[in-house]
């Protein structure tokens, strides 16, 4: 059915938009966006009132006092690092995809700044809730790629230890991981985990802009406000929940939706990683101190598809993409330590090897990834043992012992000896 | 020993291992103050207080979601749901989130919560409270699921629920909730998870659980007025099911009757037609016949002595089992 006119006065392109999505819808045709809508949603990604900024696309830096950071020529030559370390090896993760050793890749590209600003807010203490797309938090916990590309292997899901990194497993159900946050958030304080200045926790849940359409994202707010829970909701909002545009499911600034929550919601530059690093540890602190929550919109954009498995070109347009190529995360750090002789070539050079040696060891170790024996179905199902996954497992060891003969190591073409 | 209604021991299994384990949290709608729709949770709030006895949102995938965040943390949440027809927000939750965490983390996590659920009918409520949702869950793997018939398994149950490194769904008959029985609160060592012969019969297998106990005893009270002897059988655990008692029974009687207010279709009890068809084929002198609740959904409640299994209904059954001597 198509979709009706919207009766919403104030903003007339929704109106626009709607009509001419009837009008492809009933006429059948092109299913690409108008021009009128392109531009409707340029404003929509690439406008952010009440945005909070440190260093402008031109890598000028402004201090500032409502959320102070102390920037060293050592921090931000780190946080320069990070992001190229990851986009060399989210780059990787989608030649592998494209190469067949992945099934899938789900693509970091341009929400670098927005993923190592807030990874590097966080303390070891801090428990983290990801989505599925922040390969660049979990660099920041000192998780291997290669154990994240399990995932998209389909060897196990994510081989790191989620109690002991801090850093769950990815969860791919959308916003189901915020309300565990909560939940992990709400023990924090029972524990009284919260006040003392070094071992005080907080957590952080993460998830995108399609998320908050979800009933469990505004779930986990109403109990986090219930609670006075120390959670931090980090909504990277990178525009497009796959060929969704924030433009269709938000009438205002996703941030704001914080106050009708009760706390305080900020919307920063996410392609500006000092100011994200910045916010984020401001907003960790007052979890850690027993302020409550808040909730932070990470302004970003999504430069890549939103798995291996879509295609952009069909649902936005290149001008939108090259509207944005103009505010990379990276290039304004870059610039900013060449303007003020920070770094010189040398070290840019250097992080460039590095990153290349990176993603050589990242492609040779998930090339190498074991097959899982079959038998690991069948584990960690029940803490306790369970009668009939143990009798299921009996049998199905030894059914494939029947095939011993064929491959002893790996099972072998278990379905070779019947043809 | 004591004599208490379904409900109050269900509410000292509660108080009995919040007091053991301070780990031990109770959360839910109304649970604090109210005591619960059910009082289950009756005064738990002025002895333990707000912060053990947590007045929730009123948002079911927010109450199961949380708790397993604070049970991945070392809490061992007991939720309640207020009533059957509820729990379907949460289901996802639990699909996606309580039943594969463990799964999913290798080991590193583990879910100890209790999901409690007054299930089934038989109270003359509105639309949504009366449902039968049990084979839902246990067509997931990771979930235990468990279903009390009388006070005493209540107690005995529900603290071994709460014991469990593993999350479980426990069905409270709701309809049963002011049945009285003796308790023994002193001792609970055991097992309680396991089918237990309630009434030992040489003719036909009845087995059930949950709120169908009772009227599978009744009809074998009814039956052996009539020369009938029926052996009753209480699965109590419905995932993992403990089928060789039912499986040893058929051996003896070589018929078998399935008793359950779930609809027919994609059930417990077609589960139980089919593994007891495999396991006990060539004892079986007549099909496993079932006596179910509707293929519909859940009636008005004028209508609901329609749906559910009866005493007549359950005896017709075991009538025709027997016609196949």
């Amino acid at each position: 059915m198509p979709s009706q006119p919207s009766t919403h006065t104030t903003d007339t392109d929704s109106t626009a938009t709607a009509s001419a999505a009837a009008a492809r819808g009933a006429a059948g045709t092109s299913s690409l966006p108008q021009p009128h809508e392109v531009m409707a949603g340029l404003r929509a990604t690439v406008s952010a009132p009440g945005i909070f900024s440190l260093l402008s696309p031109e890598g000028e830096y402004t201090p500032s006092d409502r959320f102070p950071l102390d920037v060293t020529p050592d921090l931000v030559r780190d946080l320069y690092r990070d992001m190229v370390l990851v986009r060399r090896v989210d780059r990787e993760g989608n030649a592998l995809q494209r190469q067949g050793q992945l099934g899938l890749w789900a693509p970091l590209l341009g929400q670098e700044a927005a993923q190592i600003g807030a990874g590097r807010a966080m303390r070891p203490q801090d428990m983290a809730f990801p989505s599925y797309r922040e390969h660049g938090v979990a660099h920041c916990r000192g998780i291997p790629p290669v154990e994240i590309a399990s995932i998209f292997r389909g060897i196990d899901f994510g081989s790191w230890n989620p109690r002991e990194k801090r850093f769950n497993s990815y969860a791919i159900v959308i916003g189901n991981q915020v309300i565990n946050a909560v939940g992990w958030a709400m023990g924090q304080r029972l524990d009284g985990a919260m006040g003392d200045e070094d071992t005080a926790e907080a957590t952080i849940a993460f998830f995108g802009d399609g998320a908050t359409s979800q009933g469990d994202v505004h779930e986990g707010m109403v109990f986090a406000a219930a609670f006075n829970a120390p959670v931090v909701f980090y909504c990277q909002n990178n525009q497009w929940a796959i060929s969704e545009s924030i433009h269709r499911v938000a009438r205002m600034p996703l941030y704001e939706r914080a106050a009708g929550y009760g706390f305080p919601g900020i919307r920063v530059d996410g392609n500006d990683v000092l100011a994200c690093l910045a916010v984020t540890a401001w907003a960790l602190d007052e979890c850690r101190s027993g302020n409550g929550p808040v909730m932070i919109e990470a302004f970003t954009y999504r430069m890549d598809a939103h798995t291996t498995s879509d295609d952009p070109s069909r649902y936005r347009m290149a001008d939108e993409t090259q509207a944005w190529k103009l505010l990379d995360p990276i290039e304004r750090v870059k610039a900013y330590l060449a303007r003020n002789g920070l770094a010189d070539a040398a070290f840019f050079e250097a992080v460039a090897a590095e990153s290349d040696a990176l993603a050589a060891d990242f492609r040779t170790r998930v090339v190498n990834l074991p097959a899982p024996s079959p038998s690991v179905m069948f584990d960690h199902v029940y803490a306790t043992p369970h009668p009939q996954v143990e009798a299921q497992r009996a049998a199905f060891e030894e059914y494939l012992a029947g095939f011993a003969d064929t491959d002893a190591t790996t099972g072998g073409d278990r379905t070779g000896g019947r043809h | 020993m004591a004599t208490m209604t379904l409900a109050k021991a269900l509410n000292t299994a509660l108080r009995d291992e919040m007091a053991a384990d301070r780990k031990v949290l109770v959360m839910g709608e109304d649970v604090g103050r109210l005591g619960g729709v059910f009082r289950i949770t009756d005064g738990l709030y002025k002895d333990f207080g707000e912060d053990r006895v947590i007045d929730t949102p009123l948002a079911e995938s927010g109450i199961v979601g949380t708790a397993v965040g604070l049970a991945m943390r070392g809490y061992r949440p007991v939720v309640e749901i207020q009533f059957d027809g509820f729990v379907f927000p949460a289901f996802d939750q639990i699909i996606s989130q309580v039943a594969k965490m463990g799964f999913r983390s290798g080991g590193a996590w583990t879910v100890p919560l209790v999901i409690r659920i007054p299930f089934g009918g038989g109270i003359g409520a509105v639309e949504h409270h009366s449902e039968s949702p049990e084979s839902f869950f246990c067509h997931i793997a990771g979930l235990r699921v468990v279903s009390c018939s009388n006070a005493s398994d209540g107690y005995h149950m529900l603290r071994q629920a709460i014991s469990s490194d593993d999350p479980v769904v426990f069905l409270e008959p709701k309809r049963r909730y002011w049945e009285k029985a003796e308790v023994e609160t002193a001792n609970h060592q055991g097992d309680w998870f396991t089918s237990r012969v309630r009434r030992e019969g040489s003719d036909c297998t009845v087995v059930t659980y949950g709120p169908s106990v009772s009227i599978a005893l009744a009809a074998a009270e009814a039956a052996a007025a009539e020369g009938r002897s029926l052996e009753v059988i209480d699965l109590r655990a419905l995932s993992p099911l403990d089928l060789a008692p039912v499986v040893e029974s058929v051996r003896r009687t070589g018929h078998l009757v399935v008793v359950s207010e779930a609809p027919r279709e994609s059930s417990i009890t077609s589960d139980i037609a089919a593994r007891v068809t495999e396991e006990a084929f060539y004892s079986l002198q007549a099909p496993v016949l079932r006596v179910a609740g509707l293929d519909v959904p859940y009636p008005p409640s004028k209508l609901e002595d329609e749906f559910l299994p009866t005493l007549d209904r359950v005896l017709d059954a075991v009538d025709r089992s027997l016609e196949y001597r």
